[in-house]
């Protein structure tokens, strides 16, 4: 039976101007991908921040194995800030040994930077790291007193698509050792490939939760078709729900071979047509009804 | 035994990061170099020296003494009637470091037989026949003390200051603003911890630095060391610690580089000046004195001077040294008090 890592009740934190939490429940089972998703100004960073025992809470209860945060949580919870500075003229090798010197225990140095590919940088110096290197260390860093739980705070943002993927895979080599992860992400597809459960927080309050499968499932049974603009110009939209985006319109259906048949009835060219199904995008744009704030 | 594995963990990482700044470290170590080297070469003439007489119950003058420190262009200051102050003074007069000291009530005067400034400032005491027969004299003997003599100690106390106010507190305001100290929040580390590493890093350096600085210095201008090495280590090693403690406190929580700065050289630079580094605070005014009496570079000049010039014991400066204990306690206190991670 899967056993309760993290417990949340409740949590509230209020700034003298903005209640930026207000007074969510949370449940992490052990071993789970975790992502907490939500436009700029959502509340989410605050939440994951009082999570880290970074902020506190105003009011509200969190239970790390069934205790309060303390030293336990401490020694054994990995935190990956989305942007954090690290040591001028110091080495990538004389980073994590500072950094493992500060545990009671560590994982082992030589896995750990096999792992995160950081062979080739050892001793090279902090500022002389790329992004995507840098991230890598930082994940390193994260993981080096062998955690039980894992904080990911947008951990690929300004990385380039290849470094992403790279990325990726290491969190999924880290899921597979059963660890907890928590993730805060904008990109939805890296939610849809790594989470297994996400929860969408807007206005300080979590609007829905579930897997994101599960989630999509439960708000959307149609589908989306896309043709460029210039190929519907002879055609009458006005009995179909339609999205105008760039160039091109989306038709949302829950009957496709309807709306083909219509399209090929009135002899519009199919030969640029895409038919995609609802993504974390679509759902999140639909919970939170807006773009992504900035 | 935990906590100490991180604190030495903070510890040479910090000291690796200072010694291979390399244009921060040239600098610390210039910086007094350079400050000395022009000193010397602008006081070796001895150029518009102002004659110095030190004046004992100047409010009791007799009408003939009354006369003569009534002269304009002459540097006049008070001299308490204690014995110790005035045996203070009349090593001054040993040192060349006052031309004359004069009792304005019991009509005697001290001069240095070696001094041509004496000599001078006799000439004018005794210009009227009366002041030759009236007037008792006193004759020491001894070195003259170069101003760059003087100087040193307060150049090597302020390049001190200046490394232990910028080189922790900008480094903690700076690792605040980037969120360096966020992550380490997020670790085991304690404030406590981090704060020890820091303090016992920067003072390892500092005396390093400054003992480069000193011996360097010595070599080229063959300065006066008349006291024991170790007294005037242990003056810089409390000195370094109170001006670390201060500049805690000024970084306890800011996290912009800038008023950081700015409050760095509040403290600083009227420390620099009213600490008696460049001029002796003895013709200041008491108020001027009074507020002297709280900045930690006064208290580190004045012992360091004390040894190096008078070979002074910790006996002879065990009010300074008692005043950085405190101050060092104090600020701290403070400092670990108010520090805030982020």
């Amino acid at each position: 039976m899967a056993t309760n890592l993290l417990q949340i009740k409740n949590l509230v934190k209020h700034y003298p101007s903005v209640k930026a939490v207000n007074g969510i429940d949370i449940t992490l089972e052990q071993g789970i991908c975790f992502g907490l998703l939500g436009p700029n100004g959502a509340g989410k960073t605050t939440t994951i921040e009082i999570l880290e025992g970074i902020n506190q809470a105003t009011s509200g209860e969190i239970l790390y194995k069934n205790k309060p945060l303390g030293n336990q949580f401490r020694n054994e919870a990995g935190i990956m800030f989305q942007s954090t500075a690290l040591q001028d003229y110091i080495t990538v090798r004389e980073t994590l040994v500072m950094f493992s010197n500060f545990y009671p225990q560590h994982a082992d140095l030589d896995d750990l930077i096999l792992r995160c590919n950081l062979t080739e940088y050892l001793d090279q110096d902090n500022r002389q790291l790329s992004g995507g290197q840098r991230q890598r260390l930082l994940l390193a860093i994260a993981l080096v007193n062998n955690p039980d739980i894992l904080f990911l705070d947008e951990p690929t943002t300004g990385l380039d698509p290849q470094a992403r993927r790279n990325f990726w895979n290491l969190i999924d080599d880290i899921k597979a050792e059963g660890k907890t992860i928590i993730l805060t992400t904008h990109y939805m597809d890296e939610a849809y490939t790594l989470c297994d459960e996400i929860a969408i927080m807007d206005h300080g309050k979590i609007i829905a939760q579930g897997s994101p499968k599960s989630l999509l499932k439960e708000t959307f049974d149609d589908v989306i078709l896309q043709l460029p603009k210039y190929a519907l110009n002879d055609f009458d939209l006005s009995s179909y729900t339609i999205h105008e985006k760039n160039n091109h319109f989306e038709i949302t259906t829950c009957d496709v071979n309807a709306v083909i048949s219509e399209l090929i009835k009135n002899n519009i060219s199919l030969s640029q047509l895409q038919i995609r199904p609802r993504t974390l995008d679509d759902l999140f744009l639909e919970l939170t009804g807006k773009e992504l704030r900035t | 035994m935990m906590a100490f594995k991180r604190f030495l963990a903070l510890f040479f990482t910090r000291n690796k990061e200072f010694l291979r700044d390399r244009s921060s470290l040239s600098w610390n170590i210039l910086m007094p170099v350079l400050i000395v080297a022009g000193f010397s070469f602008a006081f070796s003439g001895d150029i518009g020296k102002q004659f110095k007489v030190g004046v004992i119950n100047g409010d009791t003058a007799t009408i003939e003494a009354k006369q003569f420190i009534q002269l304009k262009h002459i540097g006049f200051y008070n001299v308490s009637p204690v014995k110790a102050e005035i045996a203070r003074s009349i090593k001054k007069v040993q040192r060349h470091q006052v031309d004359l000291l004069l009792d304005a009530n019991k009509q005697q005067y001290w001069i240095n037989t070696e001094s041509p400034s004496g000599y001078l400032v006799e000439k004018i005491l005794l210009s009227s026949a009366a002041n030759q027969k009236t007037f008792e004299k006193q004759t020491v003997s001894g070195k003259q003390i170069r101003y760059i003599d003087w100087v040193i100690p307060g150049i090597l106390s302020m390049n001190m200051m200046f490394s232990a106010l910028f080189g922790v507190g900008f480094v903690i305001v700076r690792y605040r603003k980037n969120g360096m100290l966020k992550r380490l929040k997020a670790t085991p580390i304690t404030a406590f911890e981090y704060l020890s590493a820091q303090i016992a890093s920067r003072i390892i350096l500092i005396m390093i630095v400054t003992a480069f600085v000193f011996y360097g210095t010595h070599y080229f201008v063959n300065f006066v060391m008349n006291g024991s090495h170790f007294n005037l280590f242990l003056v810089f090693a409390l000195g370094a610690l109170s001006m670390i403690s201060l500049g805690l406190i000024i970084a306890a929580r800011i996290s912009s580089e800038e008023t950081a700065g700015g409050l760095l050289n509040l403290f600083s630079w009227p420390m620099m000046f009213f600490s008696g580094v460049w001029f002796s605070l003895e013709g200041a005014t008491p108020v001027m004195q009074n507020i002297a009496e709280i900045f930690p570079l006064t208290h580190v000049t004045a012992a360091a001077r004390a040894v190096m010039i008078d070979g002074a014991e910790l006996i002879d400066i065990s009010y300074h040294l008692m005043v950085l204990v405190i101050q060092s306690a104090v600020f701290l206190l403070f400092g670990s008090w108010f520090f805030k991670w982020d």
